[in-house]
């Protein structure tokens, strides 16, 4: 006992010395008090038990004195000295005077059995004069102890905090959580009270237990254990492949750099040195975007390479050698693959190179390349394709063209040409009739509308023109390229039948267009006002000239190529693969021109792409007023001077997206058809369209994705397996949880499987 | 003349054995497969229409009992039983994958109040009107035995409902006070009042087991620790919860069925404010319990429906309703979280798929991958009007299509009227209450 309160005595100063006493200890001092309390209570009814008889003798006497009927308050009265003392016939003598702590311990001094600390702890109480605040009342200790009791227990639970955290955010979760793994299983896990019985078996494991081999779990003995510490056998296995690959690379390549080393052969360092250029374009490409200083370097480098080859004319076809060469060509296919290899070199030397900006500087370049020397499509086999259709060719303009141009050069080259070859040279010739034709209706049909414009408002005329330029200008391409080709050809073979009937074709085309455009200007005219009247065809003819001159000069083959071609008088290997094939294609072609007759697909499109863009101009608004500030009246037209004034010009519409896209329309309208399909607010996760957008526009799907990205991707959010129980929650997953984080975000890859 | 034919290697396309699968050459360049949104658009479009088509969610109906069935509970270990008391106090044991009914007890005399099986299964309590707790044995007894319970406690008050602890042979039941009894005891161990009479429902917490919640009739739920002497905390709400059920995956979350049509999702740490009301029913909540994955809960109501909500949504994904059902009284999601199992007025019980639509047993693997993708293509598009329209479609009964329009018109006048208030009183003198404020009138410390 003794030492018990001593202990308490010195943690009690311990604890008055501290300060910052935090809350959690304050229950435990409260409990402390009430042990001592209790112990004290403890004493007290000890020497209770003395004066127990004392007390019951009383109350009997009590209740006999009730018993007579009239209550007498008796007081007892203390007439002689006994041992027992009774508290309850202790009479009120001193009643009124209080009690003093003094009073009570005035004994303690005589005690003998009360330790010295207990006795200074009395003292100490008898000195403080404070009063003993009284304890709470029940209500309000029961609210103190529930507030704690809840704060421990919320502290408690919030350790689950991480747990549901990481579930919530888990791609996949498999249910029932933990699992068992599934596949073979060690037998001695299976087979637990496995016991050694036969003498044989007895015999065996005192063997092994002797020489410390494994018994129950005979994985690894205390060695190997100890090995497997250093580095497990899967991290040694991989660093050994590793390493092994690594020298077998290495000795691959320097296998392989011996014996490049050792050939001989020029073609095979050529193509090297080819391959390896390309390697170089690439990385280059790549570092533009990744280091535009380094970038710029090389390019600065490969800018003076060029000046060089430029300056030097090394890779010309002027050189002796070329020339030598080009005179040889016409005997030796080896000679003549030579001579295109260095004009190839040179092309590639001399290109500039051009950065992404600007496109079309580009492309002017690579005409410009390819005007200097001989364009490398010239020795594209000849796929027998009708080009006249676009079908055919799987492109719209410019491609078709070229190919043209390719054929025409082919077969100038080629002199001694068989005679389907001859077919085709004409036909070939009646196409460029055809679009030479077409163009002269055009410009002359322009030449229509440019005067027809000229009598209208001055914007009007604007407009159109720009429009039907635009129309002119893309037809016009094929057109002036046609021309310089069929001069350049000087051949004037002549299949007269064929001519007429194409130029049949041609007119019938022609004769619908002028008369769409007609229709639209009449009806332009009439939105307008007062039908102007048609000028007579004279006027007509004295501006057709000028025009068409104009014309022609905006669309010269000297214009489109700057460059000179520089001709080379080459023959070509033969590139036509088959006789017979070309027959057969011949067949085909027919029928798909028998098919598609009178479909002119490219000028119908652009017309109808006109249209659109046309549609989409605001047109202008007439406020006049007919009356005012002039005579009205029926059959009076307001005057010319008040119609200009009071017209009122719309702002120019935003530009089209389709503008510089030739072959394409793209419709700026909403179209209600789809709106009803469209979401109109963004959804409530999401916090910028964007963002949503995106979500969108990636394909989930097996048509756009691999095997693998499809099984991530549509991999579902829970997964339960049939007929398993899925219990609730364990204790032991918040202690994986903390293993987990202690060890490393571990437990998110066990997650998932 | 040369001919080209074209030449494919066998090794290229023809797989090795037919448990392979088949090789598909396949260029994913996207070009060559253009218009991939409004494809998946369509595709996820007829997912959602089919998706309709086979939601058929209603399995079987078991009936016997001969009187409404008051009260429900899952067997611990095993998928295909059902206990089930109804209120004449009977108690059944159906097999669910049968459909039948194995054993009939009658176990009670008046209501049998509530029903629990103990963690191993092996045996179950109920308490009824008749102040008793009995503990049953699982299997029936042997031919010439008579049916009686292991133990049979007399208690001073009637017992309105019952718990078992998850790990432990500890039960808890409600009636007057909330009592915690040792198995083994007849007398509870621990017993806790809080200034009420009467406790509708005590459930333990299933993950931290020591914990408890109970609904009482002053309209509060209170908590407890079954180590400490005291309840720990109790929230009074605007109207009574009748019941609630314990998130089995999230310690700290509970939901509570309330009289107002309401559920209520609390954190037990937070309970000034829930974290999320369920609204969609038309009538009083009267049970509530949460799939064994914790994502979801279904509710059964008195408005003849039962819901199904996500444990984060605010409305809910699925209603199931019969002709034939009345008020739902009690409702359960079978532990392999693929049925829902409820209990109602008129005598049944009945079998229902979690999911409406899902394909029940085993899924060929290109059937689940197939099943996978038309989810997940669901999921993608289901902000799109259309798709969102088609999937939310569902029918219900006349009286509730009404009463849930009449419920919003309500709500509107509601919300206009204080609106109006604010707009004509002093600027801050009525503050904006959220919905989630508005039905807790205080928290008890």
């Amino acid at each position: 006992m003794a030492k018990v309160s001593k202990k308490k005595a010195s943690k009690k100063k311990t604890r008055s010395g501290g300060a910052e006493q935090s809350n959690e200890r304050h229950p435990d001092v409260m409990y402390d008090d009430e042990k001592e309390e209790d112990a004290t209570d403890e004493d007290v009814t000890v020497e209770d038990e003395d004066g127990y008889d004392e007390r019951k003798r009383q109350k009997l006497l009590e209740a006999i004195g009730t018993l007579s009927g009239k209550r007498k308050k008796t007081l007892g009265e203390r007439s002689e000295a006994a041992v027992h003392m009774s508290e309850f016939t202790v009479n009120a003598e001193g009643e009124g005077d209080k009690v003093d702590l003094s009073d009570l311990i005035g004994s303690m001094k005589t005690t003998p059995g009360l330790s010295g600390k207990s006795k200074k702890r009395l003292k100490n109480l008898e000195q403080s004069r404070k009063t003993i605040e009284c304890p709470l009342s029940k209500q309000e200790s029961e609210r103190i102890r529930r507030d704690l009791a809840f704060q421990k227990v919320s502290k408690e639970v919030s350790h689950w905090k991480s747990v549901i955290r990481q579930n919530e955010r888990a791609e996949q979760l498999v249910f029932p959580l933990n699992q068992e793994h599934s596949g073979p299983k060690p037998i001695e896990r299976v087979v637990m009270d496995w016991k050694a019985q036969t003498p044989l078996e007895q015999e065996v494991f005192t063997l092994l237990s002797a020489n410390k081999q494994p018994i129950n779990d005979p994985i690894l003995t205390p060695t190997e254990e100890a090995s497997m510490k250093a580095m497990s056998l899967e991290e040694a296995k991989v660093r050994r492949a590793e390493l092994q690959k690594a020298r077998a690379l290495q000795s691959y390549y320097e296998a392989k750099a011996r014996r490049q080393k050792k050939i001989k052969s020029k073609k095979y360092h050529k193509v090297l040195n080819k391959a390896k250029s390309k390697d170089f374009h690439k990385q280059f490409d790549e570092m533009v975007k990744r280091d535009p200083a380094a970038a710029l370097e090389e390019l600065n480098k490969m800018e003076t390479a060029r000046m060089q080859e430029r300056m030097s004319l090394k890779h010309q076809n002027s050189s002796k050698w070329a020339r030598s060469k080009a005179i040889m060509a016409k005997y030796d296919e080896g000679a003549r693959k030579a001579i295109q290899q260095q004009l190839e070199v040179n092309k590639d030397l001399t290109q500039k190179l051009v950065t992404s900006l600007n496109k079309e500087e580009e492309e002017t370049m690579e005409e410009e390349g390819n005007a200097d020397v001989v364009p490398d499509f010239v020795n594209d086999a000849e796929q027998g394709l009708d080009f006249s259709n676009p079908w055919m060719t799987g492109k719209l303009s410019q491609d078709c063209v070229e190919k043209e141009t390719s054929n025409a050069v082919t077969i100038r080259a080629e002199e001694d040409v068989a005679e389907e070859e001859e077919v085709e040279e004409t036909e070939e010739e009646v196409l460029l009739r055809e679009f030479d034709s077409r163009r002269k209706r055009r410009q002359a049909q322009e030449a229509d509308a440019a005067v027809m414009l000229m009598e209208e408002e001055e914007e009007e005329e604007e407009e159109n023109k720009d429009a039907s330029d635009k129309e002119e200008e893309e037809l016009s391409e094929f057109t002036s390229l046609f021309k310089g080709i069929a001069e350049g050809c000087g051949e004037a073979d002549t299949a007269a039948e064929l001519e007429k009937e194409l130029k049949l074709r041609c007119q019938d085309d022609e004769e619908l267009l002028t008369q769409d455009k007609e229709a639209e200007e009449e009806e332009e005219a009439t939105d307008e006002g007062p039908v102007v009247p048609q000028h007579p065809p004279a006027t007509e003819n004295t501006h057709k000239t000028g025009k068409s001159r104009k014309r022609r000069k905006g669309i010269e083959l000297k214009q489109v190529l700057t460059k000179g071609a520089q001709l080379l008088q080459v023959p070509f290997a033969p590139t036509i693969e088959d006789a017979e094939d070309s027959e057969e294609t011949l067949d085909q072609r027919g029928l798909i021109k028998e098919a598609f007759a009178g479909d002119d697909i490219i000028s119908d499109f652009l017309k109808e792409k006109r249209k659109q863009e046309d549609a989409g101009k605001p047109k202008a608004v007439d406020l006049t007023l007919p009356g005012w500030g002039e005579w009205g009246g029926g059959g009076l037209q307001p005057s010319c001077r008040k119609r200009r004034k009071f017209r009122r010009k719309m702002a120019p519409p935003t530009p089209r997206k389709d503008q510089h896209l030739p072959g394409v329309v793209i419709s700026e309208k909403r179209s209600s058809s789809i709106r009803l399909h469209q979401v109109n607010a963004l959804p409530f996760p999401f916090e910028s369209p964007s963002v949503f957008e995106n979500t969108i526009r990636s394909a989930l799907g097996r048509t756009w994705n691999t095997e693998r990205t499809v099984k991530k991707v549509t991999k579902p959010k829970v997964v339960t397996k049939l007929g398993a129980i899925i219990e609730p929650m364990t204790r032991e997953e918040l202690v994986k949880d903390r293993n987990g984080a202690s060890a490393g975000s571990s437990s998110s890859v066990k997650r998932k499987p | 003349m040369k001919v080209k034919v074209i030449a494919r290697n066998p090794d290229d396309y023809v797989r090795e054995t037919k448990l392979d699968i088949q090789r598909v050459p396949r260029n994913y360049d996207p070009s060559l497969h253009p218009f991939e949104v409004s494809r998946e658009y369509t595709r996820a479009l007829n997912a959602t229409k089919l998706e309709r088509v086979f939601a058929k969610p209603f399995v079987a109906s078991l009936d016997g009992h001969r009187d409404g069935v008051n009260c429900m509970a899952k067997h611990a270990k095993s998928l295909s039983t059902l206990l089930s008391g109804s209120c004449d106090g009977e108690v059944k044991v159906w097999n669910l994958s049968k459909h039948e009914c194995v054993r009939t007890l009658q176990a009670h005399e008046g209501f049998v109040r509530g029903m629990v099986v103990r963690y191993c299964g092996t045996s179950f309590f109920t308490v009824g009107d008749d102040k008793t707790i009995k503990q049953w044995k699982m299997e029936s007894p042997g031919y010439g035995e008579e049916e009686e319970p292991i133990n049979t406690i007399l208690g001073k008050t009637v017992y309105t409902g019952l718990d078992h602890h998850q790990n432990d042979p500890v039960f808890a039941t409600c009636g007057q006070q909330v009592d915690i009894w040792d198995e083994q005891r007849s007398s509870p161990i621990r017993s806790f009042t809080w200034g009420v009479d009467s406790f509708s429902s005590v459930h333990f917490n299933p993950v931290e087991t020591e914990l408890l919640a109970s609904c009482a009739s002053d309209r509060s739920i209170v908590l407890y620790d079954m180590r400490e002497s005291t309840p720990l905390k109790k929230v009074i709400m605007a109207m009574r919860s009748n019941t609630l059920s314990w998130n089995p995956m999230e310690a700290y979350y509970f939901t509570c069925a309330n009289e107002d049509y309401n559920l209520y999702t609390y954190d037990m740490r937070y309970l000034a404010k829930p974290i999320m009301v369920h609204m969609d029913h038309v009538s009083a909540v009267l049970d509530v319990d949460y799939a064994p994955t914790g994502k979801e809960f279904v509710s059964a109501s008195f408005d003849k429906t039962i819901r199904i909500f996500a444990k984060d949504g605010g409305h809910s994904r699925e209603v199931y309703h019969t002709k034939r059902m009345q008020h739902v009284i009690c409702i359960k999601w079978s532990a392999d979280n693929k049925y829902i199992l409820s209990g109602s007025d008129e005598m049944n019980i009945r079998l229902w798929k979690a999911n409406a639509a899902e394909k029940l047993g085993v899924l060929a693997p290109r059937e689940r991958e197939a099943a996978n993708y038309s989810q997940k293509l669901k999921e993608k598009f289901q902000h799109h009007p259309q798709i969102r329209r088609i999937a939310r479609h569902r029918h219900l009964p006349k009286t509730i299509y009404h009463q849930t329009k009449e419920l919003r018109v309500m709500k509107e006048a509601r919300r206009r009227k204080e609106r109006n208030v604010r707009k004509h009183s002093k600027p801050g003198s009525v503050p904006v209450v959220s919905e989630k404020e508005k039905h807790v009138v205080t928290v008890v410390k």
